[in-house]
């Protein structure tokens, strides 16, 4: 292998943060604290009760209902994540929307509303409750109070990592003070409170985010010069998909390595777009409280169907950003700049990261004033991420697992009481979560591994619950743990290495170690260490034991290990001194020999594990994903797919041989047994199937143009 | 919303028009002193703040507080 020259010195910044921000800018992000904090005071005297708190009296209207329900999960996970999908995945991206989210929430409105709304429930697990008894209610209860203060957790980690490297704010502040900001309006407000944020969050994200597109693509030169730039760096970019289609949604899904995410359609329709998503939209409670609270059934149906007109929007902001990353980001001397994973060893310290890609643009665009509004919609995501969160794991803890398993009769005062003490709880597990979740490679891909670890099983026992009268409660239960096992089960499985994983060779240069680069045509072509100290691992070294001192005569490092999963070895400068000069230097770069001059110390390290959870074990995913080639989305998609196929059969194979519930027990659970109400007359514009249709129709077209 | 007598629409317009104003003057202050960021000559805070304002004009004044209890 050839050293790789585009790896070559893409220096960060010249300092150590993205973006600065100027005296307006903190003005604009002081006031949202204010008023975030203003309307939690206001709401106080409206969330006394258990239906106030929890269910924000089931008075919200249908607009609200809408834009909250897309709004809680428009976080900032969503808005850096995505563009960060998009930037490794190309066009992909978008079908998280397009084949993922859309089908999954008109799905939600149209067939499991009913059901959700006539049952009056309070939660899925309160559904669950009612359909198939305590044991499944338990398990939901117990995995998604577990799920939703992880995920908020991960949220404050990211926010909080996110505001430090772009600004430098300190850390611990900044999840102390925006956590402790969301604390306190979600215990004073409840669940009103949650969704005001919600609604108020939808706006700053939208004007905080959506002029990056339009002056990116002014910038681009429009849409065609943006998609052909993207192509050709992408190629530069993404070398272990050279010949990969980043810039279409269905054209490059034929075969697992025509597109960048190594995957096929029929995991994309499947995997993402019947287990991961409809998992997501129809059962996780975070989404599902936000409508189930409307203030009829009409207006949760309409709200929902709002929502997903909104949610087909939101690629405007998230993937086009991505795509806009590969286009117009280059490095000084005009190459395109090479973003790593969070995982990369060069990551944050000669490169930026997917996740920045956003950031990096927003800095790129965003003068005094608009900045501060970015970075105000960007923290305003975080928080009603975590706020929605707080609010719903109140809900599921006090209804599904406090009042049932160990207080069966108390007041609602109580409750109402154990619902705010159980909010700051559930802030305080949520920040120890945050310090735990370092080693995911990706924001977002920690949260598909939790989308399928629980929410697709979740979904195959609620579906099937409410389609098919004839599955039983043991049916739902061992459906719903077997999935659950099985899915946790493959990821230990993709992550396993029998022979053991052996992570790419590095070498790391010591801060003040000088170094000659010899450069041919403006690349590097080679590299001698004269003094300093360095760390190597994985790289065998001739002669060398684990700690020594070079001997007279020098030493040659391979620039590639054979054996090795990523054979070449990559050399990390982050703080060297160029021999003769005073210049210092920070560079990266993959597959160069390297020369140690006598007397440079050495520290060898050989690192091999059974399971590596940052790292896929390509012989393993072959059996999950269908392809050694499938990246680590298409191995989530997969496994959705599986854990929904295993949900289902347990569940129907269990159900034949065990006792139904009698049909009078299943009134207004299931389809066939459930009356829907008459709603009343209704205007032919106010009807659900007929937005419905639309929303499809449109959907398909969209499909169809990016094809 | 019906049960409260300020409505979600008033705090949201109220914002927008405080964040509308103070990003139009940012913009009017960057025409003399033009920020370090590119494509500075369309000024595009300038447009964007008056944006805000419109949008945040038109939330406040239709769910005034005192409007809707007529």
């Amino acid at each position: 292998m050839s050293p790789v020259p585009f790896a070559i010195a893409t220096p960060v910044a010249g300092t150590d943060r993205l973006l600065s921000l100027s005296p307006i800018d903190l003005v604009i992000i002081v006031i949202y604290f204010i008023m975030v904090l203003a309307i939690g005071f206001y709401l106080k005297r409206f969330a006394s009760t258990g239906e106030s708190f929890f269910m924000a009296g089931r008075q919200i209207t249908a607009w609200v209902a809408g834009l909250s329900f897309i709004s809680a999960n428009l976080s900032s996970l969503e808005t850096m994540g995505w563009s960060a999908m998009a930037y490794q995945y190309g066009m992909l991206g978008a079908h998280a929307y397009l084949i993922g989210a859309i089908p999954a929430i008109v799905f939600l409105a149209i067939v499991m509303m009913p059901f959700y709304y006539i049952s009056r429930t309070h939660s899925v697990p309160g559904y669950l409750q009612l359909r198939y008894g305590e044991g499944a209610r338990s398990v939901a209860g117990i995995s998604f109070a577990f799920m939703t203060v992880m995920v908020s957790g991960a949220s404050m980690f990211a926010m909080a990592k996110i505001l430090n490297l772009l600004l430098g704010w300190n850390i611990h502040v900044s999840i102390w003070a925006a956590s402790l900001t969301v604390a306190i309006y979600v215990t004073l407000g409840g669940l009103l409170s949650a969704v005001f944020n919600e609604v108020l969050q939808f706006f700053l994200i939208w004007l905080g985010t959506l002029l990056i597109p339009i002056l990116g693509l002014i910038d681009a030169g429009g849409w065609t010069n943006m998609l052909a730039k993207v192509q050709a760096h992408a190629a530069v970019i993404h070398p272990t998909v050279q010949h990969a289609d980043f810039t279409s949604l269905w054209r490059n899904l034929g075969s697992f390595d025509s597109n960048p995410m190594g995957i096929d359609w029929f995991g994309m329709v499947f995997g993402l777009g019947l287990a991961v998503s409809f998992g997501y939209w129809c059962t996780d409670f975070l989404q599902v409280q936000r409508v189930i609270v409307a203030k009829d059934l009409r207006s949760a149906q309409n709200g929902t169907l709002i929502g997903a007109v909104l949610k087909m929007a939101v690629p405007i902001i998230v993937t086009l950003p991505g795509l806009l990353g590969l286009a117009v980001l280059l490095n000084p001397d005009g190459s395109p700049m090479v973003l790593v994973a969070e995982s990369d060893a060069r990551a944050r310290i000669t490169h930026h990261t997917f996740n920045d890609v956003l950031p990096l643009l927003m800095g790129r665009y965003l003068g005094p004033g608009l900045l501060g509004l970015g970075v105000t919609g960007m923290i305003a995501g975080f928080m009603s991420g975590m706020a929605g969160n707080v609010s719903a794991f109140a809900t599921v803890w006090t209804y599904d697992v406090y009042k049932p398993l160990l207080k069966k009769l108390g007041s609602d005062a109580h409750y109402v009481k154990m619902g705010r003490w159980s909010s700051i709880v559930g802030v305080l597990v949520s920040i120890a979560a945050a310090y735990a979740l370092l080693w995911f490679s990706n924001i977002l891909e920690f949260l598909q591994v939790l989308v399928f670890f629980f929410i697709v099983p979740l979904f195959g026992t609620v579906i099937l619950g409410m389609l098919w009268k004839r599955a039983t409660p043991a049916g739902g239960f061992w459906g719903f743990v077997t999935a659950i096992l099985v899915s946790m089960g493959m990821w230990g499985f993709v992550h396993t290495f029998p022979d053991g994983y052996r992570p790419q060779p590095k070498v790391t240069l010591s801060a003040g170690a000088v170094v000659t680069l010899e450069k041919t045509d403006g690349h590097l072509t080679r590299l001698t260490v004269e003094q300093g100290t360095l760390e190597t691992v994985n790289v065998p070294i001739p002669g060398g034991g684990p700690s020594f001192v070079v001997p007279e005569g020098g030493v040659t490092l391979p620039g590639t290990v054979t054996g090795a999963a990523t054979p070449a070895v990559q050399v990390l400068a982050p703080d060297v001194r160029v021999s003769g000069t005073n210049a210092t230097e920070k560079f990266g770069v993959e597959g160069l020999s390297l020369t140690l001059a006598p007397g440079v110390r050495v520290t060898a390290a050989t690192i091999s594990s059974r399971f590596a959870p940052a790292a896929f074990n390509p012989a393993h995913t072959r059996y999950i994903a269908r392809s050694a080639k499938a990246k680590p989305m298409a191995v989530n998609m997969y496994s959705g797919w599986w854990s929904l196929v295993v949900c289902v059969l347990v569940t129907v194979l269990v159900s034949l041989f065990t006792r139904p519930k009698p049909d009078h027990e299943l009134t207004n659970l299931v389809m066939g047994l459930t009356p829907l109400p008459d709603p009343g007359p209704c205007p032919w514009y106010q009807n659900p199937k007929l937005w419905a249709a639309a929303i499809i129709a449109v959907l398909v077209a969209v499909n169809i143009m990016f094809w | 919303m019906t049960n409260t007598r300020v409505s979600i629409w008033f705090f949201i317009g109220v914002l927008l028009t405080v964040y509308g104003v103070l990003i139009t003057g940012a913009g009017v202050y960057g025409l003399a002193h033009p920020p370090a960021v590119k494509l500075a000559g369309l000024h595009a805070g300038l447009w964007w703040g008056l944006l805000l304002v419109a949008i945040g004009a038109v939330y406040t004044y239709a769910s005034l507080p005192t409007r809707r209890q007529r």
